[in-house]
């Protein structure tokens, strides 16, 4: 293996002011894309248990087709196909007058598709809990709204956390997908700095250890929220 | 209001076939490999001493860290490197998926072996079977059998992920409609011909699993 090390390259200018706004890029985009994931996906998985079969239907057609295409296929939709598609005042607007179209563009195409991923979770969440307990609520006079609102959203949203977990890790990796409409988020960067310098290994192992220590942080961050959050008398809810 | 040109998507029919034998070649080959490396980490990690489960779950939690597209980048620069030559965006892809997808197989197998009652093993041994034969003949089939449904939904999730190595320019399906779309000027026929094709391919698949689930189940 004929290779000349050199890691100081990615302290020096401008590498470093890549990677950091790599990073920053990064975090803002997912966040952002959850953000309207965990919105839509809660509506959509709240719609899917909702006794009305057109109601379902939607959530269930919207989450197959969300599904059942590659995100990367989204990706491109979103940004070539969609534009063209809207009304022409609309389309200019997206491609000129927006500030910033492919972050924006990648916010929609992530957020939109990992709403139908949350949206089965929250389903299965719901769906966990016992009948009795939307019984007993009716019995004592709520109503459908309050019934969500006060019993099954807060039990549902506890059961599921663990599996929220993953998919809001999952969200921060496949935020590398907007680097295919020139997003410059971390991966973007660590490829910029490789182009530049030459020195792939390096600029591949920083955003690396960074994508590790963004996942950690998930994991610490989440497992405290699970911690809080478990409800008592269950299984999963050992060591108390 | 637009015009939809059909012609120049029939046109470029073969061209596009051509994209998908190449998903279809390095979904395949990626899920056979990934599917035995994965048998072989789980194995090796359930069954050898220190510090070899844990250097696995190094790797595997170290994979599952990671973006897809990052770890194809890191082959394409590594496997030349290593080889000492270069080496097709194809090989390289296979690889790097193969690696990666390992990762995951690993881990639905490992709850699959370890979802095998622990008397099943024990009789197996007792009954003066090696290690190896128990797990050959005894554990990995009634493992397997329980775990079809989940790998068969990896391997679609794998088929979806193939469209990635887009990255390192390899014409697979979406990679070829991409370069259609651009040279003819018709994204919207090519991405939305795209989008359909996988979206009946990868419901039917998914819908076929969940028909042979309810059948298991039974």
């Amino acid at each position: 293996m004929n290779y000349n090390w050199n890691w100081g390259i990615l302290f020096r200018e401008p590498f470093l002011g890549f990677l950091i706004s790599g990073v920053q890029t990064t975090l803002v985009l997912a966040l952002t894309a959850w953000v309207l994931a965990f919105t839509l996906g809660s509506v959509l998985g709240v719609m899917r248990t909702l006794p009305n079969r057109g109601v379902s239907a939607v959530a269930a057609v919207y989450v197959e087709v969300f599904r059942g295409i590659p995100l990367l296929v989204w990706f491109f939709l979103w940004f070539f196909v969609v534009p063209e598609l809207l009304p022409q005042t609309w389309g200019r607007w997206l491609k000129r007058d927006l500030p910033d179209p492919e972050f924006w563009t990648a916010v929609a195409a992530l957020g939109l598709y990992t709403a139908c991923r949350v949206a089965e979770q929250v389903r299965a969440g719901i769906q966990a809990i016992p009948r009795g307990q939307t019984m007993a609520a009716e019995a004592s006079g709520m109503n459908r709204v309050q019934v969500y609102r006060y019993i099954l959203l807060p039990l549902g949203y506890r059961r599921i956390v663990p599996v929220l977990t993953s998919e809001f890790m999952t969200i921060f990796k496949n935020s590398s997908l907007a680097l295919t409409i020139g997003v410059m988020e971390l991966t973007a960067q660590a490829r910029q700095v490789e182009s530049f310098t030459f020195q792939g290994f390096e600029a591949f192992t920083a955003a690396t250890v960074l994508y590790v220590v963004i996942t950690l942080t998930v994991t610490v961050i989440m497992r405290q929220v699970e911690q809080r959050t478990r409800i008592p008398g269950l299984l999963s809810a050992k060591g108390t | 209001m637009i015009e939809f040109d059909w012609d120049a998507l029939v046109r470029a029919l073969p061209f596009l076939a051509q994209g998908m034998v190449l998903t279809l070649e390095l979904t395949g080959l990626a899920m056979v490999g990934g599917i035995a490396l994965g048998t072989v980490l789980a194995i090796l990690r359930l069954s050898m001493p220190a510090p070899v489960p844990q250097i696995i779950a190094g790797y595997v939690n170290g994979l599952r860290a990671m973006p897809l597209i990052l770890v194809i980048f890191w082959f394409y620069l590594l496997v030349p490197l290593f080889l000492g030559r270069p080496v097709g965006a194809f090989s390289s892809a296979l690889i790097a998926f193969t690696m990666f997808e390992a990762a995951y197989y690993s881990e639905i197998i490992r709850a699959g072996i370890q979802g095998v009652p622990r008397g099943q093993l024990q009789a197996a041994l007792a009954s003066g079977m090696s290690y190896p034969q128990a797990m050959r003949y005894i554990v990995l089939p009634q493992a397997f059998r329980a775990m079809v449904p989940i790998l068969l939904t990896q391997s679609i999730i794998l088929f979806q992920d193939t469209s990635l190595v887009y990255v390192v320019g390899l014409r697979d399906f979406l990679t070829a409609a991409n370069i259609v779309a651009s040279r003819d000027q018709r994204p919207i026929e090519m991405y939305l011909f795209v989008a359909a094709v996988y979206l009946v391919l990868c419901a039917s698949a998914s819908f076929g699993v969940r028909i042979l689930q309810r059948k298991s189940a039974r």
